[in-house]
């Protein structure tokens, strides 16, 4: 495949950047986007130019390390499915493929399409967790629960943490995010110890990183590589209200 | 965004069924609008609820739009640098991308409506006539291009309704899966009857059905 790639570069967080056009000829529709910005690459430093950084880690759509807008979408145009594990395949011969970065205040450019993600991690740390003696840790099976909440925990649990739902957000909200780590934890007993406070101090933080607000416009759940429901969302509104206007929190 | 949204919605569905007495005569339609203003009487003095409710309305849409500002700031700030390709939506629902630009213009045909039936500033009769010849007047066929603007901005009105009404009950977490289909119905249907009714009026009166 013949491709023209449109990628943006940027050589330090406080350089402005700008999109650099690369020809790219003999690209196996078989190769997967990742490689393909491999062959990129090794093209690049023959012939001695700094190649493009950008995330990428399991190369399996399991680890949340991969991002990049392609052509305007978050993780390109395949639905449900990470840039690593999309391929060459997906696009047309001689196609003009823009590739971008993460775009949000709370993502900073690191360099080129590498976006600093922290911010997940501080919200994860404002309530992420449930309080579990770790050493004796207790047997799962000994707590139930009930199957029709163990399925739409594990529904949420499956959010990788990409960042993909705040790219394609027209108002840079992490809403999807959140909801989806207030129902995994809420949904479970294990959770519920701190589940009103979780669900305030999360959503503090969320705002405090210079995350946008939702307006439900849906366009999170679309590019999803997990396919995260917006359901979601709706549990989070609700448990932050009961935690608020309920007084559930302490 | 929700609970104001809830009262202008409330408000939208009684002003839309007030409308129609129009096609009951003058005589009726005019009945009612005065009945509008005697409404609590003599329990309480004229035009009392009514302001009560002008009141309520004003201080919703103050804070509905200030809370679409706030959001819309908050959006800007939240990504600085734009994306250089065209961003492309994969959502369902036209409706939620005019949730912001059909807001702003509702809010230009609310003052403009105002200045007409309300104020009669842009009203062909004024005040001496009755509310049911102001309504004839306004939308006498000579004067198409104002029904056409009336059907616009409560075609809109309709597309923010189908919009909101799902949006507010996502908002205040009363949207649950099982609900959705029931929401989405519910949202369609009021957005539709309320757009439908309004718009038979003027349209009405255009087609010279009601003089």
């Amino acid at each position: 495949m013949k491709l023209t790639l449109r990628v943006w570069r940027q050589r330090r967080p406080e350089d402005k950047g700008a999109m650099v056009e690369y020809e790219l000829d003999d690209i196996s529709p078989d190769a997967s986007f990742l490689e393909m910005l491999d062959v990129l690459n090794e093209k690049l430093i023959a012939s001695g130019e700094d190649p493009v950084a950008f995330d990428h880690d399991c190369r399996e759509g399991i680890c949340g390390m991969c991002s990049l807008v392609i052509n305007g979408t978050p993780h390109g145009p395949e639905r449900a499915t990470t840039t690593c594990q999309l391929h060459m395949r997906k696009f047309k011969d001689r196609e003009v493929i823009d590739v971008e970065p993460w775009r949000a205040a709370a993502f900073p450019v690191v360099k080129d399409l590498v976006v600093d993600r922290s911010a997940f991690d501080r919200i994860i740390q404002a309530g992420g967790y449930i309080t579990a003696p770790t050493g004796t840790a207790p047997e799962a099976h000994a707590t139930p629960v009930p199957k029709p909440d163990a399925d739409q925990a594990f529904e949420a649990a499956e959010c990788i943490g990409c960042g993909a739902c705040v790219a394609a957000c027209p108002n840079g909200s992490a809403a999807l995010f959140l909801g989806a780590k207030v129902t995994h934890l809420g949904l479970m007993p294990q959770g519920q110890p701190e589940r009103w406070d979780r669900v305030v101090s999360m959503l503090d933080t969320h705002d405090a990183e210079g995350f946008g607000g939702c307006t439900n416009t849906g366009e999170c759940t679309a590019a999803c590589p997990k396919g995260i429901p917006l359901d979601v969302i709706g549990r989070l509104n609700h448990d932050y209200l009961k935690a608020t206007a309920g007084g559930r929190k302490r | 965004m929700a609970v104001t949204g809830g009262v202008l919605v409330l408000y939208l569905v009684a002003h839309m069924v007030g409308n129609l007495k129009i096609f009951l005569g003058a005589e009726d339609f005019n009945h009612y609008a005065e009945w509008l203003r005697t409404m609590g009487e003599p329990a309480v003095p004229r035009r009392t609820v009514l302001t009560l409710i002008e009141v309520v309305l004003g201080v919703s849409v103050v804070l509905h739009m200030w809370s679409a500002v706030s959001l819309a700031r908050r959006a800007s700030a939240a990504r600085p640098v734009k994306y250089q390709s065209k961003k492309k939506s994969h959502a369902q629902g036209y409706a939620a991308r005019t949730m912001r630009y059909g807001g702003v213009i509702i809010a230009v045909y609310v003052v403009w409506h105002l200045l007409d039936l309300t104020f009669f500033v842009v009203n062909p009769k004024g005040s001496d006539a009755t509310p049911y010849e102001r309504m004839v007047a306004d939308f006498d066929p000579s004067r198409w291009y104002i029904t056409v603007w009336y059907v616009v901005a409560l075609v809109l009105v309709g597309l923010h309704l189908n919009h909101g009404i799902w949006s507010a009950f996502q908002t205040l977490g009363l949207r649950t899966p099982r609900r959705e289909r029931a929401l989405r119905g519910l949202a369609g249907t009021v957005a539709a009857l309320v757009t439908l009714g309004f718009v038979s009026v003027p349209l009405s009166i255009t087609f010279g059905w009601v003089s």
